[in-house]
């Protein structure tokens, strides 16, 4: 039948499992009545997980990737172009891949109606934005530097500032939801969220490194931030779940 | 020389609670138009270890069409047809009451791993302030128990309870029922991808 041909499918390689955060992460408050506390079930990886959403260049607009130039006038804050490469842990690019990303302004607030800070709202920022990775897997946002904002984990508890990531990768086993963090920030070590990643080494990856070569001079400062899905089996993978 | 350990992996991060400005501006909820002849409705609440709604998280599907035929370029069976317009991709924050909903077409079969067919199924990845992490699970139907029983994936979760909560329900309206409890009593079924 149909549905048989081409069944022989590489799947992707397992994340080493220090590489992100536990479900239950007790300092985050958050995860407490949200982590499952059932042993997850190994899924092997069939053409449903290797398969995926596809966006093409075609569904942007042209102004998706700038967020200073969505309204009538520029936003407040400091300029700042922020780029990078997406591959996967091979080396291998990630083209033509859909990211999104969101923030709180610069003063640290949220266009959501949720955020009760009593920082101001810009009128000219929405704090969202979308592109599509090149045949190389670069990408590049123009944004403002997102604020530090409050919330209620614990007492004084503050955000470094950060920028919301969501990747689809070439398959639903490569989507990646992540936050980028900018290098130097004084609120990490009292960070839950940042912390919860357990390898000193995997949460460097998590912070963006200033990057003086992709500035533009008297108009944006610039961030690199490249990420890092996970690979390819080596081969066509046949195996029965127990 | 140790090999080349390869690159380090870019650690995931919760949603947040403030992402429906972005991912959820357009209404991605509906994979097929209202009025499609084949249209399913599948609703569901999610829901915390207090058994309280989750109002702030995000469900998406991922999906065959109704042929089982994937709009993806690594679906190689090109004998089966795609349908125009239909990603077989659906996204959908909960309400106050921690609701989401989809419209769709009930899922063709696709091949396993050995070329046995899989019972039809959707993939579902769930996002949340408090996940740090997406959480995936399936939905399958309760009108195939047959190929539920048969089902390499399903039968993998030992645990009866446990496999059944990945089935979705029929609810009086005609909709398919599908909750998702995120932790204690009547946990959803997850599994690591």
């Amino acid at each position: 039948m149909a549905w048989q041909r081409s069944s022989r499918v590489a799947g992707y390689r397992r994340d080493d499992a220090e590489a992100h955060p536990p479900y239950l992460h007790p300092d985050y408050k958050g995860t407490r009545l949200r982590a499952p506390e059932r042993p997850l079930t190994i899924l092997p990886h069939t053409l449903s997980e290797i398969t995926g959403p596809v966006y093409g260049p075609g569904q942007m607009g042209p102004l998706d990737h700038d967020l200073t130039r969505q309204h009538g006038g520029e936003p407040l804050g400091e300029r700042i172009i922020v780029h990078g490469r997406v591959t996967d842990d091979d080396g291998r690019p990630v083209r033509n891949s859909l990211i999104e990303i969101w923030q709180a302004n610069a003063a640290g607030r949220y266009v959501h109606q949720g955020d009760r800070h009593p920082a101001p709202l810009d009128p000219n920022f929405s704090g969202a934005g979308r592109c599509i990775t090149d045949e190389e897997g670069h990408y590049r946002f123009v944004t403002v530097k997102p604020g530090a904002y409050p919330w209620g984990n614990h007492p004084n508890a503050w955000r470094p500032a950060h920028i919301h990531f969501s990747l689809f990768g070439p398959a639903f086993a490569t989507r990646l939801v992540t936050q980028m963090y900018f290098p130097g920030d004084p609120l990490f070590g009292q960070d839950p969220i940042f912390q919860s990643v357990r390898d000193p080494q995997a949460r460097e990856r998590l912070i963006s490194s200033f990057d003086l070569d992709a500035t533009e001079p008297e108009w944006a400062l610039a961030y690199r931030f490249d990420i890092v899905l996970r690979g390819r089996e080596a081969t066509p993978m046949k195996r029965t779940p127990k | 020389m140790t090999p080349d350990p390869g690159l380090g992996l870019t650690p995931s991060q919760t949603v947040g609670p403030f992402f429906h400005f972005a991912l959820t501006k357009e209404d991605w909820s509906r994979l097929v138009p209202l009025d499609h002849p084949q249209a399913i409705w599948i609703e569901g609440t999610v829901r915390d270890g207090a058994d309280d709604p989750v109002p702030d998280a995000m469900v998406e599907v991922w999906q065959a069409n109704a042929a089982g035929r994937y709009a993806h370029p690594e679906d190689r069976r090109e004998d089966l047809p795609l349908d125009k317009g239909f990603t077989g991709f659906g996204r959908c924050p909960t309400d106050a009451e921690g609701r989401y909903e989809f419209v769709t077409v009930k899922p063709g079969p696709v091949p396993d791993p050995n070329g046995e067919p899989q019972a039809p199924h959707i993939d579902v990845a769930v996002f949340a302030r408090g996940l740090l992490r997406q959480l995936v699970t399936r939905i399958y139907f309760p009108d195939e128990e047959e190929a539920n029983a048969a089902d390499p994936i399903l039968t993998s979760i030992g645990d009866r309870d446990l496999r059944r909560t990945l089935v979705a329900r029929g609810s009086p309206e005609g909709h398919l029922h599908f909750d998702i409890k995120l932790q204690g009593e009547n946990q959803t079924a997850f599994f690591e991808v």
